[in-house]
């Protein structure tokens, strides 16, 4: 009695885990689309690495404040005033911020008193895509290193991993704060949920459809922003670094940062 | 076997009873933060890990306790560790939990933490901690309950569990490999950037988790017949000392290397720790603790008289247990994003719910160890061991 | 068979609570609702793929697009019929369905699922 019981039970075990991963297997097999398939835009910008090259001098307040807009109207990024909560794809920041280890106590005042204007570098060498462990962060083949909000598990090691403080999290719903009496700026793009990363995506959303980098546009007459592909030797911003001399954030940590910074 | 967890004192079900309660509270709490989000802790975008992956930290460190019992047992038979691996082990399959629950609560979107298994990610040391985590889970549950079971039939093990016990020793080293690389491998952190971070994972488990292993053993002599012996005890005691002079002389060399080279981004988070950075210093009594307990532990354990006394060595393990926690469950992950990579600091203190979770989280790791030692235990009476 | 009352009812007990939510739901709900097209939608005869397909798959259409659009970066469909898309749920699917309480909601309450869509797609705005 004893020993038939057992072995019933673990017949009834085995034979219900067996029937759950077949019907698991089941669901994920995929249906047959039938259609002809997915292609880019026909219009959408193609480059090999994307850069941003920031002429510091002609990023007065007023340009970089419209730099700044044109990114958060056009991507629903809400405005805490927490700064502990607060959500940033592109703003600014000190010299001495922004690149640290590189002050010194008689730095000139009109550099140390100007706002530095800082957004993910979309660096070559990306360690928030190394470490992230649902490749919810990726670079794609162009350089832009993206964020998938559907499959980010928010546990947050892309933030221990970026060194320049680019990635936020939702740490709450913007639905039920920031966006609770207020319409979100943009009904084409959407908001986030709570629990995810966010980041600049470099405007993927705008360059599939053959725009410009929402801040590039903001301030084009300026030229203060100008967005090119450094593989191109004929693109703008390889014309400008090869006039220039520039700088980019931590170079030190291997990451090769895509935003240079013409001081 | 698990019908002896069914049958118990008025103590028993009364200890079950309390860990059950807070195990509620941290649920009630849990919940609380899931529908609020992690806005509801003291976390921030700069200090973007709290408590949660602190303990988690920690208490792959107490894991280890299995490890230090099964290797001297089965490699170098060193008969006393016989009647106690057991509890090494029990001890481990507690404390994974502990970890694997700690992470899950850490989650932005926990219902998604499948992800990691749908999208494997090998570049990732997040997704080889979730490997390595739960193969130790799974090892020392099945090595737990197989030899227990022999043990109960008072017959020796079967033969396949020999590798199976001898894979748990390398794989008990990984777990605290992989979990120091996850902190060791990252650019802009110079708190965590140093090579010995793994050497000074593994010196500080191979001391916390036997050190809990020695207190759990003697109160299991006091609450039950069963003694796990005096000289298993003392062996123990040996390695706790020898782990904890190890840790210490670990945490020695990340100072000189920050404080000879003078490399402000290697200082800083000593700085912080020990003296405070920039007038900010909530971790400051933390690290002295730390310290203190430290040195006064090793310095009982040295002692030969104090480590003998059995009174003497129990208060000498709380404190190994309690200095170590300091350091692995509060200040090595905190000080890790302060100050935060534009260099500015921005501090951190657990919030209410944040601290409901993380002791919700405790009770639960305890609540299994109880069944789990009380099983071990009336078999171990049983068996007139 | 030792304990057979205990068995029984035990047995009993779970059958009934196991299947309890489908019996309550037979007898609860009424007939599925039929979702409402707009008159744009009417108008355009066909969605991206035939109805049936629609009906059944659009789950896995919507999944695809979205793996396609964020993760390839390839923001056209080419639907069978050879007519290009733009993929995207709230500037394609939601231009001609844009009554989402009638359109998606009804169904999906029905059916007791609650896709996470909506809590960052932002649904048109209805006329109540």
């Amino acid at each position: 009695m004893e020993r038939s019981r057992r072995s019933f039970l673990k017949l009834v075990g085995i034979s219900t885990l067996g029937l759950g991963t077949l019907s698991a297997v089941d669901l994920l097999d995929k249906v047959d689309l039938r259609a002809q398939g997915f292609g880019p835009d026909p219009k959408a910008l193609q480059g090999e690495r994307w850069a941003l090259v920031v002429d510091v001098e002609k990023l007065d307040e007023e340009t970089t404040r419209k730099a700044i807009e044109a990114c958060h109207l056009v991507h629903n990024v809400p405005h805490y005033e927490d700064y502990e909560e607060e959500i940033k794809w592109i703003w600014t920041d000190t010299y001495e911020h922004a690149f640290p280890g590189q002050e010194y106590d008689y730095l000139a005042e009109e550099v140390e008193e100007r706002p530095f204007l800082l957004l993910c570098n979309h660096c070559s060498n990306p360690p928030c895509c190394r470490v992230c462990p649902t490749q919810a962060t990726w670079q794609r083949e162009d350089g832009v290193v993206m964020m998938d909000q559907h499959r980010c598990i928010g546990c947050r090691y892309c933030m221990a991993a970026c060194p320049f403080g680019a990635r936020s999290f939702n740490w709450k719903d913007p639905r039920t704060t920031y966006f609770k009496d207020k319409e979100p700026p943009n009904p084409r793009y959407p908001t986030r949920t709570k629990g995810v990363v966010e980041k600049c995506n470099l405007c993927a959303e705008r360059l599939a459809e053959g725009s410009m980098p929402a801040c590039v546009e903001a301030v084009k007459d300026t030229k203060a922003i100008v967005f090119g592909d450094l593989e191109d030797p004929h693109s703008e911003v390889r014309e400008l670094l090869h006039e220039h001399f520039a700088i980019r954030r931590k170079p030190e940590l291997g990451t090769s940062p895509n935003v240079y910074y013409i001081v | 076997m698990l019908e002896t967890a069914l049958k118990g004192s008025k103590k028993y079900w009364l200890l079950l009873l309390i860990l059950f309660g807070i195990h509620g509270a941290g649920a009630t709490a849990f919940l609380y933060q899931l529908n609020k989000g992690l806005t509801v802790t003291g976390m921030s975008r700069d200090v973007s890990w709290g408590i949660y992956i602190a303990q988690f930290t920690f208490l792959v460190g107490v894991a280890a306790s299995a490890v230090m019992v099964v290797l001297p047992y089965y490699l170098h038979n060193v008969k006393e560790f016989g009647k106690i691996t057991i509890l090494g082990e029990f001890l481990a399959v507690a404390a994974v939990n502990m970890c694997l629950l700690f992470i899950l609560v850490d989650l932005g979107k926990p219902m998604r933490a499948l992800n990691v298994i749908l999208h494997p990610t090998p570049n990732s040391i997040l997704f080889w901690d979730m490997v390595v985590l739960n193969g130790y889970l799974f090892l020392n549950i099945v090595i737990g309950w197989v030899v227990l079971s022999a043990e109960r039939k008072q017959v020796p093990p079967p033969t396949w569990i020999k590798p199976v016990i001898y894979l748990s020793i390398p794989w008990a080293v990984s777990i605290h490999t992989v979990t120091a690389f996850l902190y060791a491998g990252l650019p802009g952190r110079h708190f965590w950037l140093t090579a010995i971070m793994a050497a000074r994972f593994l010196g500080s488990a191979f001391a916390a988790g036997p050190a809990l292993l020695i207190i759990l053993c003697l109160i299991v002599r006091k609450v039950s017949k069963f003694d796990p012996g005096r000289e298993a005890i003392q062996k123990v005691a040996n390695i706790v000392l020898y782990a904890m002079i190890i840790s210490i002389f670990f945490v020695l060399l990340e100072l000189f290397t920050a404080f000879y080279s003078q490399v402000p981004g290697h200082m800083h988070g000593f700085v912080y720790d020990f003296v405070g950075l920039h007038g900010h210093g909530n971790l400051v009594p933390w690290t002295w603790a730390f310290a203190i307990m430290a040195v006064v532990a090793t310095l009982m354990l040295l002692c030969p008289p104090l480590r003998k006394n059995e009174t003497t060595l129990a208060i000498a393990c709380l404190l190994v247990f309690f200095s170590l926690w300091i350091e692995k469950g509060i200040t090595l992950v905190i000080t890790g994003f302060i100050p935060n990579p534009l260099e500015t600091i921005t501090e951190y203190v657990p919030t209410l719910p944040e601290l409901a979770i993380t002791a919700g989280v405790w009770a639960t790791g305890f609540l299994i160890l109880t069944v789990l030692y009380k099983i071990a235990v009336s078999i171990k009476e049983e068996v007139g061991a | 068979m030792y304990n057979k009352g205990t068995i029984i009812t035990g047995l009993v007990i779970f059958v009934v609570l196991f299947t309890s939510p489908f019996v309550l739901g037979l007898v609860t709900s009424g007939p599925p609702p039929e979702p409402e097209l707009t008159a744009k939608a009417k108008q355009a005869k066909q969605c991206v793929e035939v109805k049936e397909f629609m009906v059944e798959s659009h789950m896995q259409l919507l999944d695809d697009w979205r793996n396609e659009a964020v993760r390839e970066g390839k923001r056209t469909y080419v639907a069978t019929d050879g007519k290009p898309y733009t993929v995207s749920l709230q500037n394609t699917c939601m231009e001609c369905h844009s009554n989402k309480s009638k359109f998606c909601d009804q169904c999906h309450n029905y059916a007791g699922v609650d896709p996470y869509c909506w809590q960052c797609h932002i649904a048109p705005k209805e006329k109540s």
